[in-house]
C-alpha cells in the first residue's frame, strides 16, 4: 500500500515547487504525476516571471496595484498583496536553485516589460522562462530523491469522513489501480485550456484537478473569466510569447496601422491582455484583418536581437510555419491561453475540503482576477505553491492517515470496468472537438447571452453524450483511449462550470466582456461567482456569489 | 494534402518481446500539418489503439521524440511537407536504445537513470548573503546552450555508442553534466570533472560521430559540450587515465612513424578520440567488442568479424611499436 505525508498531484512549477517545501520540512512527500514533471505545461510558459525587487528600486505596492488593475478590481488583495510581496524572495530563491536568469552588465538578474505594467520587472530566460525553472525544481527534486508517480493518473480523490486522504489512481504503464493514501493532498493539476479550441495549452492541460475537487465538494471560482492570448499562431494556437511585444514588437492591420495606439495610447501594445486580444478582434472583426489575423511585426528588432532574446519564438516561426520573423510579420490572433477561474483557496492554498490544498493554474486564490497579467502565472505558481506546502506540512502533524480500506479502489474498478464494456458508442475526440468549437463560439472574445446560450445548448448535449463514449482499445497498458475518455469526462465538468459562471454574471469585467452589457457594474457585480457541483439541480450544477476582499485599492475606471 | 504514414505498432499484451508490426495510413492533411498532427489523426480517427507520447505541440515539452524515416525527431516540428519526398511514405518508428513500452512509446528510465547519474543540481558551498549570485551575463547565456536541452531523448535514441554500450553515461547526460560544470555558482567543478574523467561510461567513451548534434532540436550539440569537457578534464589534471594516455601515445606514435595505415580510416571517421576506446576494447578482448562495444564506423555484423580482428591487430601494433 502506497502512503504519504503529503502526496501531489501535478508536477509542474506549482507541485514541484510545494513538492521540494514539503520535502524540506522532513515530511513523507511523493507527486503523482499523468507526464513526467519535464513534460508538464509550465514548460510553455515563455516570457518570464513578475517580481518588484525593492533593492532595485521597486516597489511591491506598484506590481500589486498593476496586478490588481490588471485583474479589473476583481482579484482578492489581500492575496495579491502576499504575492508582491513574497515575490522578490521567491525569483531569488528560483536563481539560487540554478535557474538561469538573463543578467544585466553589473552581473546581476535583469528585467524586461511585460503587459500591463509601465516598469520593467520580469525576470526571464530567453524565452524559455517556464522551461527553464520547471527543469531546475526536477533538477532539486531529483536532489531530494523526491518520490514520484510518473504517468499515473488520478481518477479520484479518497474523501473519508469529509477529509480528503488520498487518491486512486491508475498506472499509467501498466493499466493497474492503486489507491495512494495521503494525510493531506495538494491539488497542482494546471489548467484547462482544451475546454476550448484553438487554445495554447498542450493536449494534457484537461482540467483534471478541477474537476476533481469538484467532485469533492469544492467550487470553482470565477469560471468565466478565461484568458484569451493576443498572440496565438494561425490554426494551431501555438503561443508567440508576449515578450515580443515586451521587447518592443507591434500589431498591425492589414492596412499597416499600428493599431494598439489608438486602443491604448499609454500602453499600446503592452496593454493588459484581454484588452489586447479584444482590440485584434474588433479590427477582425471590422474587416482589418487578414484571413481572420492580424500581424505580429518583429522585423524592426533585428535578426541577431530576435534570435539572442527571443530564440524560441525564431524557432517556432521558422519551424512551424516557415516565416523569418526578422524579415517578415507572422500573423497571429487571440486564442484561449490561462483560466483565471480555479478551485477556490484561500491565502494557505486550503479549500473547504480539509487535507485538499490547491495551487497554481486549478486553484484560484485568487491573484488574476478578471485578467491576469504576462509572468504572473509563474509568480503563482512558486508563492502558492511553497505556501500550501507549509499549510499542508502543519495540518498533517494533527490528522490521523485516511483507513486504508479497499472500497474506494473497488469502487473505482467498477466504474472502469462499466466503461470497458460498454458497447461501440461516443468517441471521446469526437465530443471533445464539438465542445471546444463550440466553447470558443460561446464564451469568446465578445460573448452575449444568446452566445453564452448556445454555448449552454453544447455542453447539455455534451453531458448527455459522456456517459455513452466507449472504448476502441480494451488493452491495459499504455490506453490513452481510456485516459482520454476520463478527460472528457473532466472537461465536461469544468466546461459545465464555465458555461454556468458566465451566464450568471450581468456585467462586463476583464475577460468576461459582454457586448450585450457592455460595463462593468461595482455595485452589483463586484463579486466572485462560485460554481458548486449540484447533483439535485437540473443542470447538476449551482452558482453562488462571495464578496471580493479590498484592501487598499478601491476600484476605479481601468484605463491603458 | 496526402500523407501516407508507415507507423511501427508494438503490443506487449499480445505479441512477443521484440516483435514489432507495420500498420500503413492514408490521411488528408493541412499543408502545414506535422507528423504529429497526423498520428494525432490516426489516434482520434482511425485508430484509437494507436499509443504515443505528446503534450505542448510546440517542441518545448520534449514528450514526441519519435524516429522519422530512420532519424530521431520530435514529431511537432516536423512537417510532413519537410519530411520526404512528395508523396512517399513516412516512416515512424518508436525511439532507439530504450526499450519500447507500446507502438511508440518508449521507457523513460534509460534516459533519466542516466541524468541521474551526473548529480544534475546545483552545488554551491555557499550562498549569497543577500540576493542572487552575481556573475556575467555571458556566463549565464553561455549555459542556455544546455539548458535549451528538453530530455526529449533523440540524442540518446541514436547515440552510436550507446548502441553498443549501454554504461555511455550518453549526449543528454553529460550535456547536463557540462551545464553545472560550466555554472559559475557551481562549486563542484573539479570534482565532477574527475567523475566524468574516471567512471565507466564518461566523457572519453563518445566516439565523435556527431549523430546527437545531428539529431538534438534544440541545438545542444551535446557532442561538442563532451569534447569541452574533455579538454577542460586535462586542464584541470586529469591525465592520469587511460583515456588521455592513450590519445597520447598514439599521437606520438603517427607522429613517429608518419603513417596511419587503417588506422586512418578509425581515425578520419571517429576522430582521434575514437581510437584511444578501440585499444581499451582490444585489451578487454576481441570477442567482447563484437558483442556490443563497436563504434559506428565499424559494421556490427558478425561476418565482418575478422576485418575488425586485423584493425585491432593493426591498432595493438602500432600501440606496442
Ligand atoms: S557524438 Fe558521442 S555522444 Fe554524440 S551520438 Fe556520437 S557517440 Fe554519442
Ligand atoms: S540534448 Fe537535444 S536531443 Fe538530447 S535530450 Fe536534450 S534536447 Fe533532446
Amino acid at each position: 500500500m502506497y502512503k504519504h505525508d503529503v502526496l501531489i498531484i501535478g508536477a509542474g512549477l506549482a507541485g514541484l515547487r510545494a513538492a521540494v517545501e514539503a520535502t524540506r520540512l522532513g515530511l513523507d512527500v511523493a507527486v503523482i504525476s499523468k507526464v513526467h514533471p519535464v513534460r508538464s505545461h509550465s514548460n510553455a510558459a515563455q516570457g518570464g516571471i513578475n517580481a518588484p525587487l525593492t533593492d532595485r528600486g521597486d516597489d511591491w505596492e506598484g506590481h500589486a496595484l498593476d496586478t490588481i488593475k490588471g485583474s479589473d478590481y476583481l482579484a482578492d488583495q489581500d492575496a495579491v498583496e502576499i504575492m508582491s510581496t513574497e515575490a522578490g524572495d521567491a525569483v531569488i530563491e528560483l536563481e539560487r536553485m540554478g535557474v538561469i536568469f538573463s543578467r544585466g552588465d553589473d552581473g546581476r538578474l535583469g528585467t524586461r516589460r511585460f503587459g500591463g505594467q509601465l516598469v520593467a520587472r520580469t525576470f526571464f530566460v530567453g524565452a524559455i522562462t517556464g522551461s527553464a525553472i520547471l527543469h531546475v525544481l526536477y533538477e532539486q527534486a531529483l536532489k531530494y530523491g523526491l518520490n514520484t508517480y510518473e504517468e499515473w493518473f488520478v481518477t479520484d480523490l479518497i474523501i473519508e469522513d469529509g477529509r480528503c486522504v488520498g487518491v486512486v489512481a491508475l498506472d499509467i504503464k501498466t493499466g493497474e489501480l492503486h489507491s495512494i493514501w495521503a494525510k493531506s493532498v495538494i491539488m497542482a493539476a494546471g489548467g484547462a485550456g482544451r475546454v476550448f479550441e484553438p487554445s495554447t495549452n498542450a493536449i494534457i492541460c484537461t482540467g483534471d484537478g478541477l474537476a476533481l475537487a469538484w467532485r469533492a465538494g469544492v467550487p470553482m471560482m470565477d469560471m468565466e473569466m478565461v484568458q484569451y492570448h493576443p498572440t496565438t499562431l494561425a490554426r494551431t494556437g501555438i503561443l508567440l510569447s508576449e515578450a515580443a511585444r515586451g521587447e518592443g514588437a507591434h500589431l498591425l492591420n492589414s492596412e499597416g496601422e499600428r493599431f494598439m495606439l489608438k486602443y491604448a495610447p499609454q500602453y499600446e501594445e503592452l496593454a493588459s491582455r484581454d484588452v489586447v486580444s479584444r482590440s485584434e478582434q474588433t479590427e477582425i472583426n471590422e474587416g482589418r484583418g487578414i484571413d481572420g489575423n492580424v500581424l505580429l511585426d518583429l522585423r524592426h528588432l533585428g535578426r541577431e536581437f530576435i534570435e539572442d532574446r527571443l530564440g524560441y519564438l525564431q524557432e517556432v516561426a521558422v519551424e512551424f510555419v516557415g516565416i523569418d520573423l526578422a524579415e517578415q510579420p507572422i500573423p497571429v490572433r487571440p486564442g484561449v491561453h490561462y483560466i483565471m477561474g480555479g478551485i477556490k483557496t484561500d491565502v494557505d492554498g486550503a479549500t473547504i475540503v480539509p487535507g485538499l490544498y490547491g495551487a497554481g493554474e486549478c486553484a484560484n486564490v485568487s491573484v488574476h482576477g478578471a485578467n491576469r497579467l504576462g509572468a504572473n502565472s509563474l509568480l503563482d505558481t512558486v508563492v502558492f505553491g511553497r505556501r500550501s506546502a507549509v499549510h499542508a506540512a502543519d495540518y498533517v502533524k494533527s490528522v490521523d492517515a485516511g483507513s486504508g480500506s479497499d472500497e474506494h479502489l473497488k469502487a473505482t474498478k467498477a466504474r472502469m470496468q462499466s466503461i470497458f464494456d460498454r458497447e461501440p458508442n461516443e468517441n471521446w475526440a469526437a465530443i471533445r472537438n464539438y465542445m471546444a468549437n463550440e466553447m470558443t463560439k460561446g464564451i469568446g472574445v465578445f460573448r452575449d447571452q444568446s452566445s453564452m446560450e448556445g454555448a449552454k445548448a453544447a455542453i447539455d448535449d455534451v453531458s448527455a453524450r459522456v456517459p455513452k463514449m466507449s472504448l476502441q482499445n480494451k488493452g491495459k497498458v499504455f490506453n490513452t483511449d481510456l485516459i482520454f475518455t476520463l478527460e472528457m469526462e473532466f472537461m465536461a465538468d469544468v466546461a459545465k462550470a464555465i458555461v454556468h459562471s458566465a451566464l450568471t454574471r450581468k456585467e462586463s469585467r476583464g475577460a468576461h466582456f459582454r457586448t450585450d452589457i457592455t460595463e462593468r457594474d461595482d455595485e452589483n457585480w463586484l463579486k466572485h461567482t462560485l460554481a458548486y457541483q449540484d447533483t439535485d439541480s437540473e443542470d447538476g450544477v449551482r452558482v453562488e456569489t462571495s464578496p471580493v476582499t479590498i484592501t487598499k485599492w478601491e476600484p476605479v475606471k481601468r484605463v491603458y | 494534402m496526402q500523407a501516407k504514414l508507415k507507423v511501427s505498432r508494438y503490443d506487449p499484451e499480445t505479441m512477443g518481446q521484440g516483435q514489432q508490426r507495420w500498420d500503413e495510413f492514408e490521411l488528408d492533411v493541412h499543408p502545414n500539418a506535422t507528423v504529429l498532427d497526423a498520428l494525432i489523426q490516426i489516434r482520434e480517427e482511425v485508430d484509437g489503439t494507436l499509443a504515443l507520447r505528446c503534450a505542448c505541440r510546440a517542441s518545448i515539452c520534449g514528450s514526441c521524440g519519435m524516429r522519422v524515416n530512420g532519424d530521431a525527431k520530435l514529431v511537432c516540428k516536423s512537417r510532413i511537407a519537410d519530411v520526404g519526398e512528395e508523396g512517399a511514405t513516412i516512416v515512424v518508428e518508436p525511439m532507439g536504445n530504450q526499450a519500447v513500452i507500446k507502438d511508440l512509446v518508449v521507457t523513460l528510465d534509460t534516459f533519466f537513470d542516466k541524468v541521474r547519474q551526473v548529480d544534475p543540481y546545483l552545488q554551491p558551498d555557499s550562498e549569497p548573503e543577500q540576493g542572487e549570485y552575481v556573475a556575467s551575463d555571458e556566463s549565464m547565456v553561455n549555459l542556455l546552450t544546455a539548458m535549451n536541452c528538453i530530455m526529449c531523448g533523440a540524442c540518446v535514441s541514436d547515440c552510436t555508442v550507446l548502441e553498443v554500450d549501454e554504461a555511455f553515461i550518453g549526449p543528454a547526460a553529460l550535456a547536463k553534466a557540462w551545464r553545472f560544470v560550466e555554472d559559475p555558482r557551481d562549486d563542484q567543478r573539479d570534482a565532477r570533472l574527475e567523475e566524468l574523467n574516471d567512471v565507466e561510461g564518461g566523457i572519453w567513451d563518445c566516439t565523435r560521430c556527431f549523430k546527437c548534434v545531428e539529431v538534438c532540436p534544440k541545438d545542444v550539440a551535446p557532442m561538442d559540450r563532451i569534447m569541452e569537457m574533455r579538454d577542460m578534464a586535462i586542464e584541470a589534471g586529469n591525465t592520469n587515465t587511460s583515456g588521455y594516455r592513450h590519445t597520447e601515445s598514439f599521437n606520438k606514435s603517427v607522429k613517429k612513424h608518419g603513417r596511419l595505415d587503417e588506422a586512418r580510416l578509425a581515425v578520419e571517421s571517429a576522430g582521434y578520440t575514437n581510437v584511444p576506446r578501440l585499444i581499451d576494447l582490444a585489451e578487454i578482448g576481441v570477442k567482447s567488442v563484437l558483442k556490443g562495444k563497436m563504434p559506428p564506423i565499424v559494421p556490427h555484423k558478425a561476418d565482418e568479424k575478422e576485418k575488425i580482428t586485423r584493425i585491432f591487430e593493426k591498432v595493438e601494433s602500432e600501440r606496442g611499436s
